[in-house]
């Protein structure tokens, strides 16, 4: 890079994927649950959500503008590697592939549900569970949301395990074993959480 | 073709050599057969093609060029990728490999031919980091202040380094689209910090690592601590190195206790 900021850029990068996206992201997974409890309790959550005070100014400073910063320095950093896992078929280097490929692959899918649910909402629409019932009765789309959501919680909990690396907090290779296992807990938290939000709509 | 008739009987070993007769030319892939000694390992193997330079079609050749230096894997100077792997060719015993046995040089640096590439990238990041001590100066400073025992024996660890280059072959992140100088220097880093002398001008060091090319280029992928032939604990110097620049991050930005 060009700048010799490249350094704190990277920090603030790694800050961004936890505080506040990730944090974003568990309590996004976390409202979607209510689907499980029916129609009723997605809806008013949902409404809750949609009246909190601010509104706008919150999903553009802790939503978007961290998110896009995170995915558009993301893909630059992906796009910087040179991938090797044939010589070096180690867990920790499928863990920096896949991090990579989910990055990706989470900035597509994110994108997309902005655009189906959020911009929609801006266009008139009313984001309720009817609408997701609705997206999801397609069976492609249904998929995608299924391979989105496993796509975004394994790079959330991969992310979590590199960020306590970059923050200097896992530093031995038992702190840093111990770690993986965490966030391998997390990654399945997670993914049950989101995976059954869905499957509610369905 | 008398040489290549009497050798048939013996028994051969087969080698696949990348090479290159300089820095822009295309690299071609040359075959060669020779004949099995015992106890052979790759250098003794490249000695025996200079010594009879033809390849396996019986051609006469040039002689294949690769650098060397102590051949008991202390200089690094000897490194090259090996059947897929970048490691040290004096080192890498014939009979452990599989044949056809296939060298290639390390394509992380600029080939100066075949097999032999410039590492100058890294002694340069090592000046760039300041991977020394300063103790020059007008008059005799004295003893410096004594290392903890515990401290010298993980930091003695840190200072088998070679610079060999093999971890920056490893890493995926150390390539022609980034400038990240690998995880070699950057443990050098760790080891000179925690000198007693050297922790004098500590903050200059990591001052250093967080700019271009530095210790942000990291992404974990750890290949290097699975590569390193000497064993060195790269990813643990790279996460306690993460650590002490936070921690001079903050310092620089709120502290006035940034200087060491
Ligand atoms: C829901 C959205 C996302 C969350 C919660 C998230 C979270 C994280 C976290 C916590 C990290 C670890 C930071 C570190 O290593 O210190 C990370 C790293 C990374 N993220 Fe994301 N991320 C998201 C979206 C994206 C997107 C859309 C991309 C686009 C490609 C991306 C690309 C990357 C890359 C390449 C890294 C590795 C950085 C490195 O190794 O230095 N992320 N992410
Ligand atoms: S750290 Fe290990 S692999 Fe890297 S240059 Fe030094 S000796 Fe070679
Ligand atoms: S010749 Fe010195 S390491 Fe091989």
């Amino acid at each position: 890079m060009a700048n010799s900021r490249e350094f704190y850029w990277r920090r603030l990068h790694s800050l961004l994927g936890v505080i506040p996206v990730g944090i974003f992201l568990i309590q996004h997974l976390i409202v979607n649950h209510y689907a499980t409890r029916g129609v009723e309790s997605f809806n008013n959550a949902a409404h809750v959500m949609e009246g909190l005070p601010f509104r706008l100014i919150l999903e553009i400073f802790i939503i978007f503008v961290p998110l896009y910063f995170h995915a558009i320095y993301g893909v630059y950093i992906a796009f910087t590697s040179r991938n090797n896992p044939r010589q070096y078929g180690t867990f920790r280097n499928w863990m920096f592939i896949m991090q990579r490929v989910t990055g990706v692959f989470t900035l597509i899918f994110v994108t997309w549900h902005i655009w189906e649910t959020r911009i929609a909402a801006a266009m008139g629409a009313d984001v309720n569970f009817g609408m997701m019932e609705s997206i999801l009765s397609d069976p492609f789309m249904l998929a995608f949301y299924i391979a989105g959501v496993v796509s975004t919680t394994f790079h959330f909990a991969n992310g979590l395990w590199s960020f306590l690396v970059t923050w200097g907090v896992t530093i031995s290779p038992s702190s840093q074993r111990i770690s993986t296992y965490v966030t391998i807990g997390i990654f399945l938290a997670l993914t049950t959480i989101g995976i059954r939000a869905i499957l509610a709509f369905v | 073709m008398t040489a290549t008739e009497t050798m048939k009987e013996q028994k051969m070993i087969r080698f696949e050599i990348y090479r290159q007769d300089d820095l822009d030319s295309t690299p071609y892939m040359e075959e060669f057969e020779i004949p099995y000694r015992a106890n052979m390992n790759v250098i003794s193997a490249l000695m025996e093609i200079r010594r009879n330079p033809f390849n396996k079609k019986g051609d006469k050749t040039t002689p294949v060029a690769w650098d060397m230096g102590c051949l008991e894997e202390v200089c690094g100077a000897c490194s090259m990728v090996i059947n897929g792997t970048p490691r040290q060719s004096c080192t890498a015993l014939v009979d452990q490999l599989e044949q056809p046995i296939r060298l290639e040089p390390m394509k992380t640096f600029p080939v100066v031919r075949d097999l032999q590439v410039d590492r100058s990238r890294m002694f340069d990041s090592l000046k760039k980091v300041k991977a020394w001590i300063p103790i020059d100066g007008t008059y005799d400073l004295g003893p410096g202040p004594r290392m903890p025992e515990k401290r010298r024996q993980w930091a003695y660890e840190l200072s088998k380094c070679m610079t060999c280059g093999v971890c920056l072959e490893a890493c995926p992140n150390v390539n022609s689209k980034s400038d990240f100088i690998g995880p070699a220097p950057l443990s050098q880093v760790r080891l000179f910090n925690a000198h007693p002398t050297g922790a004098m001008n500590k903050n200059e060091r990591l001052q250093a690592i967080m700019g271009d090319g530095g210790l942000g280029d990291c992404g974990n992928s750890q290949n290097c601590v699975q590569a390193c032939p000497k064993g060195i604990p790269l990813t643990t110097s790279i996460a306690a190195l993460n650590r002490d620049t936070n921690l001079q991050m903050f310092r620089n930005f709120f502290g006035s206790d940034n200087e060491v």
